[in-house]
C-alpha cells in the first residue's frame, strides 16, 4: 500500500480496439515514474486514465479499477473537476491558452472560483517561481503567452498546473516539442518537483526515463511488460521483450 | 501556346470590364450625390431631420438615426442568436446534427427578402401591435426580421471561427477541471474573438444595406424614433420609396443617402477585414 496512484485489471477499448489489457500498476508518491515503450503501444491512453481525459474519446470503454490514494476514480461518483485539480496534465506540444501570462496561470484558480486579483497574484507568482520563469516575465505578465519561446511556453504550462497545488502531474512527452538544452532544463525542473509531487511522465526517450525516472513501466501493444526501479530495467531486464526494446531492436 | 494568351487576353478584358464598371457606378453616384450635399451643406444635409424635398429641404438625420437603430437592433438579435447556435452547434450537439442543420442554416440565407418582410406583416408586426402597443411597424420588428435574416451569416462565420480553435485549448482547459461551458467562455471565445466580431460586422452590413424586408416592416415614417416601437424610415428604404417620382435636386438628394449608406457600408467592411487580418497576422489575444 501506501502507492499514489494503483491500477487493477485495467482494460480499455476504443469501439472494437482495444487498447490497454489488465494494466497492474502502482505509481509511488513524490517520485518520477516513466512510461516507455514503442509508438502506438498505449502509453498516452494510460495517461489520460489517471485523470479521466479519456472520457473525452467517443466510444471508449474502461473495465477495472483505477485507484488514486486508495479511492477508485472510475466511478460516476468522481468529481472531474475535482479529479483533474489534484491531477494535472501536461501536454506534448505547449498549449498555452491565447490569453496574457497572467490569465493562463491563474486560470486553474479562476475556474474552481478564486476571482480575486489579490489572491491570484501571489499565486502567479510562486507558480512561475516554481518553474523558474519569474525573473524572466515578472515583468511582461501581460503580454499574449503566444509569444513566448517553446520552452517558455511549455514552463508556463507546467505553471499553470502547479498554480492549483495538484498531487500528480501527468506529463505526455513534455519534451518532444524541444531542443536538448531546453530539454534539459526541463527535465531539470522534473527533479525539483518531484519533492512536491508525484510525477508520472511518458516519454519516447529512454535516455530521459534512465536520466529522470526512480521506476520505469514499459508497454508493448497495450500489455504492461515490466515494471520496477529504472536500472533494473534499463540493466537487467527480466523480460525478453523488454531486452529487445531497451537495447534497441525494436522500433 | 498561342491559345492560351488568347484566352488570358479575353480573360484579362473580361475582369477590366466587370471592375470598371464597378468603378464607373462608384464614380457616377459620388457625381451624382456629392454635390446636392456642398451645396446643402453637410451639417444641414447630415444632422437636420428636415426631409421635404417639394420644398427644398433636404435632411437625412432621421433616416441615419432609423438606419442605425434597425442594424444595432439586428445586431443585438443577430449576435444572441447566432453565437448561442453557433456554440450549441461546435461543443455541445452531436456531430451528426451539426452537420446537418449547418448547410440548413446557410440555406435561410437563400430566402428572398421579400419573403422574410411578408412573414413578419403577417405575423410579428400584428404580434407587436397587441401585445406591446404602437403601430406594430416598428424598430423593433425591423430589427427582429434583420436579425433572423443576417442570422446564417453570422452564425456560419461564428462557427468557422469557433472550429478554427485548435482541440489543445479544449483539452489543456478541461485538464485544468474547467467544465464545457467554462472553457467555451473562458477560453474559446477569446480565442475565437476576432471571427466573431468579424462576423458580426459583416452581418450589421447586410443588415444596414437590406432594403425591401425593412420598407414593408419598419413604417418609414419621417422621424427619429424615441422608442423600440416607434416607425422609421431607413437610408435605404427612403432611397426605393421615392426614386419613382424624384427630379432634379431631389433626385440627387437620393444619391446622396446612397453615398452615405456607401461610405457606412465600406467603413463597416473594412473593419471587419481589419479585424479578420488581425487573426490572420499575429494571434495576439487578452
Ligand atoms: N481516440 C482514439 N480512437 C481510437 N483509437 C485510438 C484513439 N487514441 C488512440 N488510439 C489507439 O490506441 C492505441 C494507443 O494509443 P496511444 O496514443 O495511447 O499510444 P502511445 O503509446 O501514446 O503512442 P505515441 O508514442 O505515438 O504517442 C494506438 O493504436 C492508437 O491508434
Ligand atoms: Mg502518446
Amino acid at each position: 500500500m501506501g502507492s499514489k496512484i494503483q491500477t487493477q485489471g485495467l482494460d480499455l477499448h476504443y469501439g472494437k480496439f482495444r487498447a490497454l489489457l489488465d494494466v497492474n500498476l502502482s505509481i509511488q508518491p513524490r517520485m518520477i515514474t516513466a512510461i516507455i515503450g514503442p509508438s502506438g503501444c498505449g502509453k498516452s491512453t494510460l495517461l489520460r486514465c489517471f485523470n479521466r481525459m479519456n472520457d473525452l474519446v467517443k466510444g471508449v470503454r474502461v473495465a477495472g479499477r483505477v485507484l488514486l490514494d486508495g479511492v477508485d476514480i472510475l466511478g460516476p461518483a468522481t468529481s472531474l473537476s475535482l479529479l483533474r485539480r489534484r491531477v494535472g496534465m501536461v501536454f506534448q506540444r505547449p498549449n498555452p491558452f491565447p490569453l496574457s501570462v497572467f490569465d493562463n496561470v491563474s486560470y486553474g484558480l479562476r475556474v474552481h472560483g478564486e476571482t480575486h486579483r489579490s489572491r491570484l497574484v501571489p499565486v502567479v507568482e510562486s507558480s512561475l517561481q516554481a518553474t523558474g520563469l519569474w525573473e524572466e516575465l515578472k515583468d511582461r505578465l501581460d503580454t499574449s503567452a503566444l509569444d513566448l519561446s517553446p520552452e517558455q511556453q511549455q514552463r508556463l504550462c507546467i505553471s499553470r498546473v502547479v498554480a492549483v497545488q495538484p498531487e500528480v502531474l501527468l506529463m505526455d512527452e513534455p519534451c518532444s516539442a524541444l531542443d536538448p538544452i531546453a530539454t534539459g532544463r526541463i527535465e531539470d525542473l522534473m527533479r525539483a518537483l518531484a519533492d512536491q509531487y508525484t510525477i508520472v511522465i511518458v516519454t519516447h526517450n529512454m535516455q530521459q526515463a534512465a536520466r529522470v525516472a526512480a521506476e520505469t513501466a514499459f508497454m508493448l501493444l497495450g500489455e504492461l511488460v515490466e515494471f520496477g526501479p529504472t536500472l533494473g530495467v534499463f540493466e537487467n531486464p527480466k523480460d525478453q521483450r523488454t531486452e529487445d526494446y531497451v537495447s534497441g531492436r525494436y522500433g | 501556346m498561342k491559345r492560351d494568351r488568347l484566352i488570358g487576353a479575353i480573360l484579362l478584358v473580361v475582369a477590366l470590364s466587370a471592375i470598371s464598371g464597378l468603378a464607373l457606378i462608384t464614380v457616377f453616384i459620388f457625381r451624382e450625390g456629392v454635390p446636392i450635399i456642398l451645396r446643402v451643406g453637410a451639417g444641414q444635409f447630415f444632422l437636420s431631420t428636415d426631409w421635404e424635398p417639394s420644398l427644398g429641404h433636404f435632411g437625412i438625420l432621421s433616416m441615419i438615426g432609423g438606419s442605425l437603430a434597425v442594424t444595432v437592433g439586428a445586431a443585438v438579435i443577430g449576435v444572441v442568436f447566432s453565437l448561442g447556435l453557433a456554440i450549441v452547434l461546435t461543443q455541445f450537439a452531436p456531430p451528426a446534427l451539426a452537420a446537418a442543420l449547418k448547410p440548413a442554416i446557410e440555406l435561410l440565407a437563400g430566402i428572398p427578402s421579400v419573403v422574410y418582410g411578408f412573414v413578419g406583416v403577417v405575423t410579428l408586426v400584428p404580434l407587436i401591435r397587441h401585445s406591446l402597443g404602437g403601430p406594430g411597424l416598428s424598430v423593433l420588428a425591423a430589427s427582429i426580421v434583420l436579425g433572423i435574416m443576417i442570422l446564417p451569416t453570422i452564425t456560419s462565420i461564428a462557427i468557422d471561427a469557433l472550429q478554427a480553435v485548435p482541440r489543445s485549448y479544449v483539452e489543456g482547459s478541461i485538464a485544468l477541471g474547467a467544465t464545457r461551458w467554462q472553457t467555451v467562455t473562458m477560453v474559446l471565445l477569446r480565442a475565437a474573438r476576432s471571427g466573431i466580431v468579424a462576423a458580426v460586422i459583416l452581418g450589421m452590413g447586410r443588415a444596414i444595406g437590406e432594403t425591401m424586408a425593412v420598407i414593408m416592416v419598419a413604417g418609414n415614417a419621417l422621424a427619429l424614433p424615441h422608442s423600440l416601437l416607434d416607425p422609421v424610415r431607413t437610408l435605404t428604404s427612403n432611397i426605393a420609396l421615392e426614386m419613382g417620382y424624384a427630379s432634379g435636386d431631389h433626385r440627387q438628394a437620393l444619391f446622396a443617402t446612397g453615398v452615405t449608406l456607401f461610405v457606412i457600408i465600406t467603413l463597416l467592411n473594412t473593419a471587419a477585414l481589419a479585424v479578420s487580418r488581425r487573426r490572420a497576422g499575429r494571434r495576439r489575444v487578452g
